[in-house]
């Protein structure tokens, strides 16, 4: 347990040494910190989150919050692609196919049974979407690198036609639209409906990454690393190579799903052109920007999917291109800095502030060292 | 290591039903009755700020984003001599890329950030569908929604959107009873849109085809090719096709039907065929396809529908004023095509409406302008705001064009309704720009 102090999911690192900086003992309060059990050490953290994003959308306007709630699932998306990539070594281009059950499951309870309280809607996604990660993971379990890659695309391509195909039930290529509760009615005078509707998305996504970010440092975890390193090593040492693997596959799934439901509520609709292949490359692709294999770098992700697109957008715009050109500036934009980045810093933006962190720390006492997550071979 | 994963589940858990339960029932809404419309949100002494999303980007721009630049610029216009009741128009474009979660995003931007008078001409089904509760909730007139879905003419449910174009089912009314009267021993087939679009449309040319009909061919939005819907349509011998498709799908089957040497007698819908952005299309898709196929000559005979006036009818008073502010306010690389009209007209209707709800402008004084359902203007065909009707323009001519940009009307216009109801001649009193206000007061 010592060892995963510097691991890539303690969600806190930064917030607690800020903390700690303001009080009288720094070093002696980051060394309680460490020796804290894990879970203890994630609800802290997810709580100290929630009351920043609580702070946050007091002072933002409602445009804002929709994005930060727009962070918050693409987040909770980009970090199920990050255990199912960075953690079990297998790699997907079909994560938007879980948003798209997801989104369209939300979409339907919401439609046929209104009278399903939230939080069982979103359960009732996740199991679903669960589901869907069980059958798929278990027919890709045999498939690797690139075979997956292809059979996952194509799941990516299937889902969004089947919407099409049933456009009675699923409405077609114009999708589904539908009304749902904003702030309850007692708090409404308080809370206005973006703000209320920023909550729930980052409540329900904080939830979800203690339970990520304590799954990756546990057992689990720690068999997915090994499947990805070395199956036939993970075997010999008594792993159940396929069994971890379509576990992470399920894992992976249901945060897709879930994050595909927090969507549908935060815009009350669910239509296939949302979820086409675009969807799942820019995860993958946000991924690797923010860095492989930690929940930190979903987040970072997660801002770069909801920002550079917009910055592209607006360039786009300022630029007044031609609008062949203008179509494509975002994804231009988006290539260009993974590429860079790739090519500069590896491991993402997260590898980026951990050197700086580690920088800054060595400079301040000799340090930990930096165990970080074994990076070997990653995203094979 | 059981334990603390159990506690986390066990917490996480007992965290998600205490804190999310509260909100009991997440579908049912009960209706707080209609938003107060005694504001003048977005509205000063001087300027008044009205939004819109447009396409401005992606698949779906290359036909559609002339639409704002026609209707700036005669908000434009209007500023420059004096605005409406003294007010500048503040017309705010929103690029969604024809995307629904986009639409959702920059109408809550511009709702709340923005804070619009009113929504303008958002367009698109599968985009503006998705605002229009949101949209009723928060008390924004939403006025001239550029679509012909039937669903924006439901007073009862959406008392704040009005519907602009004329709609999908009535316009194939018309086209299914010429074809049925100037084509009777014709085999007919369908090609359309596989949404709203081809399904509305359907309804309206059964109702007068259904013996006729040899093919029905539809393609989904966002598909590459159609070259397999118009050979099934080649096959079935069709010798009238009408295509109920946007720019896009037109411009694609006439290409293809060339290609193959097919050459049915095409009837296009309004939404689809607008020569100029029709020619633009085809000398495109040549040009990707390295050949130098004549554009024009591929367009020669087709015959269409449309209800507003057309860029080569010159001595038309509002085509003449129109190309007047074409002329000073739109920027080159946009072309005057009956696409920048129908933003233009749209503009106009807006002013007139804006207009007549007097100087103490409030949300409800437009609703109760738009009541008065008296605004004949730039369109061919009677125009609707009635307190049980929002439909917007009512019915069709059909016209015919011939190499070399020559329209030939062929049947004048007539009026329907969407439903199974008869289908009528009228006569249409038309003001020009010079007798309607604010346009006669102006310049």
């Amino acid at each position: 347990m010592a060892s995963s102090q510097k691991s890539p999911a303690t969600a806190a690192g930064p917030n607690v040494e800020e903390a700690a900086r303001g009080s009288g003992g720094p070093r002696r309060l980051a060394e309680r910190w460490r020796t804290l059990p894990m879970l203890p050490r994630h609800l802290i953290a997810a709580c100290a989150a929630m009351i920043a994003v609580i702070a946050l959308t007091s002072i933002t306007d409602p445009g804002a919050n929709l994005r930060l709630a727009s962070i918050g699932f693409y987040m909770l998306a980009i970090a199920g692609l990050g255990i199912l990539i960075g953690f079990s070594g297998q790699v997907s281009l079909g994560h938007g196919a879980f948003m798209f059950i997801g989104a369209y499951s939300t979409a339907l309870f919401v439609i046929h049974m209104p009278m399903l309280p939230l939080w069982l809607n979103l359960a009732l996604a996740v199991v679903i979407s669960c589901l869907a990660g069980l059958i798929i993971g278990v027919v890709c379990a045999r498939l690797h690198g690139p075979y997956l890659a292809g059979a996952t695309l194509a799941l990516a391509v299937a889902m969004p036609a089947l919407a099409n195909r049933f456009s009675d039930f699923l409405g077609g290529p114009n999708g589904l639209s539908f009304v749902m509760r904003g702030t309850p009615p007692a708090l409404s005078d308080m809370v206005s409906n973006t703000q209320w509707q920023a909550w729930v998305v980052w409540l329900t996504v904080l939830i979800v990454l203690v339970f990520l970010a304590n799954l990756s440092h546990g057992r689990l975890g720690r068999q997915m690393r090994a499947v990805r390193d070395d199956e036939t090593a993970a075997a010999l040492s008594g792993i159940r190579v396929a069994r971890v693997k379509v576990t992470a596959f399920v894992v992976s799934a249901g945060c897709g799903g879930l994050a595909g439901a927090l969507q549908a509520y935060l815009l009350k609709t669910a239509t296939p052109s949302t979820f086409a292949v675009a969807l799942s490359l820019s995860l993958l692709a946000v991924l690797v920007l923010g860095g492989l294999g930690s929940l930190w770098g979903a987040l970072w992700g997660a801002i770069a999917m909801v920002y550079v697109e917009e910055w592209g957008d607006s360039l786009a715009h300022a630029l007044t291109l031609d609008t062949n050109v203008a179509n494509n500036l975002p994804h231009v934009l988006y290539g260009v800095l993974l590429i860079a980045l790739v090519l500069t810093w590896p491991s993402g933006v997260q590898g980026i502030l951990r050197q700086l962190g580690n920088a800054l720390r060595s400079r301040g006492h000799s340090g930990n060292g930096t165990t970080s997550v074994p990076s070997t071979q990653q995203g094979k | 290591m059981h334990r603390p994963r159990a506690m986390s589940a066990a917490a996480a858990a007992a965290a998600a039903a205490i804190l999310l339960s509260s909100c009991s029932g997440a579908g049912e809404v009960e209706d707080n009755g209609t938003a107060d419309l005694d504001v003048s949100t977005g509205v000063t002494d001087d300027s008044v700020v009205i939004g819109t999303h447009m396409p401005l980007t992606g698949p779906a721009a290359p036909g559609y984003s002339q639409i704002p630049a026609g209707a700036g610029a005669v908000f434009e216009y209007i500023n420059d001599n004096g605005g409406v009741h003294g007010r500048e128009i503040d017309y705010r474009v929103e690029d969604d890329v024809y995307q629904p979660d986009n639409t959702v995003e920059v109408t809550q931007d511009l709702v709340h950030d923005d804070e619009i008078f009113a929504m303008v001409g958002g367009l698109g089904t599968p985009t503006h569908s998705k605002v229009l509760d949101f949209l009723d909730q928060e008390g924004v007139p939403d006025l001239f929604v550029s679509s012909g879905a039937l669903m924006w003419n439901q007073p009862d449910e959406y008392p704040l959107t009005y519907g602009y174009q004329v709609d999908y089912t009535r316009e194939a009314k018309i086209q299914g009873e010429y074809i049925a009267e100037n084509f009777p021993d014709a085999d007919v087939g369908y090609l359309h849109q596989s949404d709203d679009v081809g399904e509305d449309s359907q309804a309206g040319l059964d109702q007068y085809l259904e013996d006729q009909v040899v093919e029905v061919q539809s393609y989904d939005s966002g598909q590459d090719s159609i070259s397999a819907q118009v050979e099934a349509l080649a096959d079935a011998e069709a010798d009238v096709v009408v295509c109920s498709c946007v720019p896009n799908y037109s411009a694609m089957m006439l290409l293809e039907s060339a290609g193959i040497g097919y050459d049915p007698q095409f009837v296009v819908s309004s939404i689809g065929a607008d020569t100029v952005t029709l020619s633009g299309l085809l000398e495109q898709f040549a040009e990707e396809a390295g050949s130098d196929a004549p554009a024009d000559a591929m367009l020669d005979g087709m015959i269409s529908t449309g209800y507003l006036p057309r860029v080569n009818q010159e001595d038309d008073p509002w085509i003449s004023f129109f190309r007047e502010i074409y002329d000073d306010y739109v920027e080159e690389d946009v072309p005057f095509s009956n696409t920048t009209i129908y933003g233009m007209v749209q503009a106009v209707k807006f002013a007139q409406v804006l207009e007549n709800a007097g100087e103490d402008l409030t949300r409800q004084a437009l609703i109760d302008a738009l009541d008065e359902d008296d605004y004949p203007g730039p369109g061919l065909v009677p125009f609707t705001t009635a307190s049980d009707n929002h439909a917007g323009y009512t019915g069709t001519y059909v016209s015919r064009y011939s190499e070399g940009g020559d329209v030939e009307v062929l049947q004048e216009v007539r009026v329907t309704d969407n439903e199974d109801g008869p289908i009528e001649e009228f006569d249409l009193e038309r003001p020009g720009p010079d007798e309607i206000a604010p346009f006669s007061d102006l310049g």
